[in-house]
């Protein structure tokens, strides 16, 4: 089963859920974490251990100068801007390429050719006797994070159970990482910006006809904006973590509150329970 | 020769525009007949790479001078070698004036 956390918001608690998900599922079974959040992953904190670091490529065009008569072909079709040709010089802007090849493809004189160009690297770990933990980085300044969160989501395939802890918002980086997943986790909280963004979030899984609950995080008690919205889309509460100064103490010192205080890692089994029910999977 | 001003709409008359790659219109100028020619940006709401393409397009069009507000890194590589010399305007006029202040040469160099 491939399960999904992701939140539209930031900063509402997905790494913090799927750190103890993944660590409260590793006492009972074999779980790989995969850091999707590539931008700025942050998994790895939870669980320091050595690691092995793979390189993310690209490709990218090159330009046969011998062979290239400047007719701006590779320039009119690429939409990203990545190539210009100017009188007698073709500019390659290689942050710019979305690694389409099109380019290659319309320069008649099959002067285009494509190399590979590094934008990050995926770090794979096992921190814990059943817990792999895989996660991608992506190059600061660098643009194409749906590569690396592919490359860390195919590292990670083959075991049976498999977290994505998504990055936020609901572009791009997110719809990949969603993408082939089973059921998906919702991580918000009880404001007027959780509520925004966890509506933007759930119809994305919705399109991606993902099955969704919902987590509620930092709760006062008082979610009744939230409760209102998931009972008029058919999206069950999972979980409501309290907004309480143990927890946060316990986080702010880099530690999962499954393995540091009673009763959580329990919780967070239930929790799976009830996800694999909402993916209809039986365990 | 022909310059080009980055503006907010068509014609002479239209407010010059500061942002180069995402300005509205591109508005070209022979200097010695007066005649002038607006292209619209179709750049101008894309994701980005706007620059290189931008550059480009003031190239395509036979421009030797552009004057403009700013411009970003990518684009400022581009037009260097483009060959195409970029002036800074940035008092808020219209395309005759900025066109006027390049004429008096009071214009500063853009890279």
């Amino acid at each position: 089963m491939k399960i999904v956390v992701a939140s539209g918001k930031g900063g509402t608690g997905k790494s913090t859920v799927t750190a103890n998900l993944g660590y409260s599922l590793s006492l009972i079974r074999d779980v790989a974490v995969v850091d999707c959040d590539v931008e700025e992953p942050n998994l790895h904190l939870f669980f320091p251990s050595a690691s092995t670091d793979l390189p993310v490529t690209v490709t990218v065009p090159e330009i046969d100068s011998g062979r290239c008569t400047f007719c701006g072909e590779c320039g009119k079709f690429c939409r990203y801007g990545a190539l210009s040709v100017l009188k007698d010089t073709v500019l390659v802007f290689p942050e710019l390429c979305h690694s389409c090849g099109g380019c290659t493809f319309v320069c008649p004189q099959g002067a285009i050719r494509e190399i590979r160009r590094p934008i990050g690297f995926v770090r794979c770990s096992r921190p814990l006797p059943a817990l792999n933990l895989i996660s991608g980085f992506l190059r600061e300044g660098e643009v194409q994070a749906p590569q690396v969160i592919h490359m860390a989501k195919l590292l990670a395939e083959g075991h049976p159970l498999i977290l994505y802890d998504s990055s936020p918002g609901i572009a791009c980086p997110v719809i990949e990482t969603m993408e082939g997943s089973d059921v998906c986790i919702l991580v918000t909280e009880s404001t007027p910006f959780g509520l925004h963004d966890l509506r933007l979030a759930a119809e994305v899984a919705e399109r991606l006809s993902l099955p969704s609950g919902v987590v509620i995080n930092r709760s006062d008690g008082k979610d009744e904006m939230i409760t209102e919205f998931c009972r008029e889309h058919g999206l069950p509460v999972l979980m409501t973590i309290p907004f309480d100064r143990e927890i946060a103490a316990v986080q702010n010192a880099g530690g999962l509150i499954s393995r540091d205080l009673p009763g959580w890692s329990e919780r967070f089994t239930d929790l799976f329970g009830k996800v694999s029910e909402l993916a209809g999977v039986k365990v | 020769m022909k310059v080009c001003v980055t503006a907010r709409a068509s014609g002479t008359e239209a407010p010059a525009e500061e942002r180069f790659g995402r300005a509205p219109y591109f508005v070209f100028v022979d200097t010695e007949t007066g005649e002038s020619q607006s292209v619209a940006n179709g750049f101008a709401d894309a994701a980005g790479g706007v620059g290189p393409r931008a550059v480009q397009l003031v190239a395509d069009n036979g421009a030797e001078v552009l004057i403009t507000g700013q411009m970003g890194g990518n684009a400022a590589k581009a037009l260097q070698t483009s060959g195409i010399k970029g002036y800074t305007y940035r008092k808020g006029g219209s395309v005759a004036d900025a066109l006027e202040q390049y004429a008096a040469g009071t214009l500063q160099p853009l890279l």
